[in-house]
């Protein structure tokens, strides 16, 4: 007990933040953004021996550089978006979805197959009005089966709808393997009966999504559905006594959101690829389950958070290809670092961290960053700001030396 | 003059954000006495005394213990400091004995048998009644509140703190525990005990500390005062302290239920052919230890759970295998707030607003919900009620527990129901909201709306209810009127002493002026034991 000299807090000290502030919570992830690409940038930079510079041009030139970039940017956004939205009420609900592969595969094969079966032998138009309510059934069944497991035998949903991804994958593998007549087990797309062009091959997938994420938005925060599925993921025992049915609204939520990630494996099939093989999901079922977390399950900020994702995603693409490395392996690592970013600040959202002068991280880094601008700015004004910070700081040291004196 | 404190605090400053949980507080705690801390919800006695026993950090200010400046950053330094506190909520492993309990965590080494003597030693010096190989799951209540307290005296506490160790014990066990912590008070240890009740810090404290909003307000010997004084503290303001009994002419009876039977989820049996009634303008008080059976009773009646046997009667209709939807359509509201008090009825990140609207929220015609009219309410209700919310808007979560509870309890009567169950309305509130609670069921009472109160304080129920229905083990132990019994005789009931059932030839809880006919009931209870013998096949 003796060693003990005097009253100073720990290092660090953490509590929690009661006064959240959009302005706060903006700053720290565009900080945590920025400081992630430019970790990332380093990285590259050391393991391609070239500049970071480079790097971080080649990122925004992988989506900005020509027109058909953007439009793919613009796409792929779409599409991970749209598999963000199917997947946002079953999760507000607390019904972990891991099966958005599977759904839109199995949306994507009943488009397939009516492309495959009817095209050219039908008018276009019936076609695809056989694909469109197809795709939907498609992808809702694949959804509700878990579910109606789920809600009358309590069975563990992450791993029932996972496995059914592995059946999807299976079943369209068979499907190949009795249509293409090679055995090659690649089919080659399809002419007939694909939905058809805006302008160019991407803008209907644009606005499918965009009419979805309206829909999404109303539904989940302003019908009484909506206000259903928010009861329920946030209290199964109170969402009963105020008499609402779990079982129906898990089973319709899960319909729902099967039926969405149809109707992007009706857009990969119909609009996009024009065929099918086993990988046709292209894993949105999963990326997606970034861009609902990211974005707090708001259908409005998960339009920002996947088009970072995708805009991360397809940069780095463009960087291996600049810098001529065909493995994948050092994308994969920097898009795992840049998540690791964004997924860590929430952290310095949700909690303060003040260190034993008093100071939280955030005073420390404007501080830095003052002295920065004033290092190389050199201005007069700057200058007088951090005299009078540190000013502050010498009446405070100056109290604490009071304060030990006086015991 | 510090040589004769256990604990000072000297300017104790501990911030959250922009609110401030305790402002330069300044009081000591002598050796060998029992200091009560008192204070409303949110007066920062629980983030005070998680500072003493190192949950929290202070912001500001020093701790000194016996006359020497302590830092205490971790549970391990309080512990360092022969500090321990016990918990309201405790925290023992189920399956290991009272022994294994004690020695869990420590780091030295032991041998189980000198533990179960240690143990049995400690019990005998302050006069525990325990048995050191006794597993938790066979424990009553105040038998595991006794591990925990031995698994601090262990360590070796000096000092203890309690946070409303009442709470959870009948009269009597209260009695055992006083003298248990007047024999430690002899033996020099100091001890600080944490209650909203006002009798027992009278009975049981050497002096009294007062905090009031974060701010330390005063230390009075309590031989020096009187509850009166103590609530001025507190409150800040004069109060009235009775509760009152609000005569009215009691209707037929509304809600009416025989020979109830229920099973708990671990099909142990949680009521056993229970009978009682409620009548309009009547409120009927459920008194019992916890967890015999009040949850699975309020569960029941609101549709929540499945009834293993007999009838619960709304009005002379029975309700038995309604939905809860259909139930709550009758005007039959159910409000239990739980230990936690977030579990039942609410829904804690959602805003006020959207608690409101959970059981209205079908009621507007279109596919979208009506927040707009749902935000009126809410706010009518946070100034009716004097709810302390930055707005309607603020998630549930954020309040303070009696403003939870307010807000649960005001949506519930808001609904115009015709009955009100309700478990626990005061659980944790201070006395300005408690009393706030009450009168907002004696004006429901006088509307003539029949009211099932199941409590904890039996002052209170004594003072506030007509008639009280003991509960021991599931079984009913009889009905008695309220203005005609004594805290003592619910307490031997409650234990099973004393069963009233068995010995009056009167029947309990069957209304002379039923809604049903003899006949009717008969045909009712066939009906209802064919469909069990169905459901049985």
């Amino acid at each position: 007990m003796k060693e003990i000299k005097s009253n100073k807090a720990p290092l660090f000290h953490v509590s929690k933040r009661n006064d959240q502030t959009l302005k706060s919570a903006i700053l720290v992830r565009t900080v945590a953004i920025v400081a992630g690409i430019l970790f990332c940038a380093l990285i590259c930079a050391i393991i391609f021996k070239t500049n970071p510079f480079r790097i971080i041009f080649e990122l925004f030139n992988g989506n900005f550089g020509t027109e058909r970039r953007i439009w793919m940017l613009l796409r792929d956004t779409a599409l991970l978006l749209g598999v963000g939205l199917a997947l946002l009420p079953a999760f507000k609900m607390k019904f972990w979805n891991l099966g958005g592969n599977g759904q839109i595969l199995m949306g994507c094969l009943a488009t397939v197959a009516c492309m495959f079966y009817f095209g050219g032998k039908l008018p276009d138009g019936v076609v695809i009005l056989m694909m469109v309510v197809a795709s939907i059934l498609a992808g809702a069944i694949w959804a509700v089966i878990p579910a109606i497991f789920k809600a009358f035998f309590k069975t563990n949903e992450s791993l029932f709808t996972l496995m059914m991804n592995y059946i999807a994958a299976g079943l369209v593998a068979y499907c190949l393997n009795g249509w293409v007549k090679t055995g090659s087990g690649v089919l080659n797309p399809l002419s007939d009966a694909n939905l058809p062009e805006i302008v160019n091959p991407y803008l209907l997938i644009i606005l499918v999504v965009a009419v979805l994420t309206v829909f999404m938005y109303f539904y989940n925060k302003h019908s009484k559905h909506g206000f259903e599925v928010a009861v329920v993921g946030e209290n199964e025992n109170t969402a009963k006594y105020v008499g609402i049915n779990v079982k129906k609204v898990v089973i319709r939520t899960l319909i729902l959101s099967g039926a969405i990630c149809g109707i992007i494996g009706l857009l990969i099939g119909g609009a996009m690829d024009h065929t099918i093989n086993t990988e046709s999901a292209k894993n949105l079922g999963f990326t997606a389950i970034m861009v609902t977390w990211l974005a707090k399950f708001n259908p409005l900020m998960m339009v920002l958070s996947a088009f970072f994702i995708v805009f991360v995603t397809r940069g780095m693409g463009q960087v291996q290809t600049a810098c001529g490395i065909t493995n994948n392996a050092v994308s994969n690592v920097v898009v795992g670092i840049i998540y690791f970013f964004i997924i860590g600040c929430e952290f310095f959202i949700a909690y303060k961290v003040t260190t034993r002068s008093g100071k939280t991280i955030g005073q420390l880094i404007k501080e830095v960053w003052l002295s920065f601008i004033a290092l190389f700015k050199k201005k007069e004004v700057k200058k007088e700001e951090l005299v009078q910070n540190d000013d502050e700081t010498v009446t405070k040291t100056d109290k604490n030396e009071n304060g030990e004196v006086e015991q | 003059m510090e040589k004769n404190f256990a604990v000072v605090f000297q300017n104790i400053t501990k911030r959250f954000g922009q609110v401030v949980a305790n402002n330069n507080i300044n009081f000591g705690v002598k050796k060998g006495e029992i200091l009560s801390l008192l204070g409303e919800n949110g007066s920062g006695k629980t983030t005070l005394m998680n500072m003493l026993s190192g949950i929290y950090f202070p912001d500001d200010g020093k701790i000194f213990i016996n006359g020497e400046e302590a830092l205490i950053a971790s549970p391990i330094d309080a512990f360092k400091y022969k500090i321990g506190m016990i918990h309201q909520h405790f925290k023992l492993v189920d399956i290991f004995t009272a022994s294994q309990n004690v020695v869990l965590g420590l780091k030295e080494k032991y041998n189980l048998k000198s533990v179960d003597t240690r143990v049995a030693e400690i019990a005998d010096r302050y006069g525990f009644e325990i048995d050191p190989k006794k597993k938790i799951y066979d424990m009553s209540v105040s038998e595991k509140q006794t591990v925990e307290i031995i698994k601090v005296l262990y360590r070796g506490a000096d000092i203890l703190i309690l946070d409303e160790p009442t709470a959870v014990l009948t009269p009597q066990e209260t009695q055992k525990l006083f003298a248990v912590l007047r024999k430690m008070r002899a033996d020099g240890k100091s001890i600080i005990i944490i209650t909203h009740k006002l009798n027992e810090v009278m009975e049981i404290s050497d002096r009294v500390a007062i905090l009031r909003k974060g701010e330390y307000i005063t230390t009075v010997d309590t031989s020096a005062t009187n509850e009166k004084e103590l609530t001025e503290y507190m409150v800040g303001k004069k109060v009235d302290l009775k509760i009152e009994r609000v005569a009215t002419d009691f209707d037929r009876p509304l809600l009416e239920i025989r020979n109830l039977t229920i099973d708990k989820d671990d099909g142990s049996r949680a009521i056993d052919d229970v009978d009682f009634y409620i009548r309009g303008g009547e409120i009927l008080g459920v008194a019992g230890i916890a967890g015999c059976g009040q949850k699975e009773l309020c569960e029941a009646i609101a549709g929540l759970r499945p009834i293993k046997r007999g009838n619960i009667m709304h009005m002379g209709e029975d309700i038995v295998g309604l939905s809860s939807k259909e139930i709550i359509e009758k005007g039959i509201s159910m409000s239990f707030i739980p230990e936690d008090r977030l579990g039942m009825g609410l829904a804690p990140s959602f805003s006020i607003t959207d608690n409101m609207m959970l059981k209205t929220y079908r009621d507007n015609k279109g596919i979208f919900v009506d927040r707009e009219s749902a935000r009126k309410r809410a706010q009518a209700l946070i100034e009716k009620l004097d709810i302390v919310t930055p707005s309607t808007e603020t998630p549930v979560r954020r309040l303070s527990g009696g403003n939870v509870q307010k807000v649960l309890v005001g949506r519930e009567v808001e609904s115009n129901p015709n009955v009100i169950i309700t478990a626990y309305p005061v659980r944790g509130l201070d006395i300005n909201s408690s009393y706030l609670i009450y009168d907002i069921l004696n004006e429901q009472k006088k509307k003539g709306t029949g009211i099932l109160f199941i409590g904890e304080d039996l002052d209170v129920m004594l003072a506030l209810c007509d008639k009280i229905m003991v509960l021991c083990h599931g079984k009913n132990m009889g009905i008695v009127h309220a203005a005609k019994v004594t805290k003592e005789d619910l307490g031997l009931m409650m234990t099973g002493s004393r069963d009233l059932t068995e010995r009056t030839d009167k029947e309990y809880g069957k209304a002379k002026d039923s809604n049903l006919t003899e006949e009717e009931w008969q045909a009712a209870e066939r009906s209802a034991e064919e469909e069990g013998e169905n459901e049985r096949n």
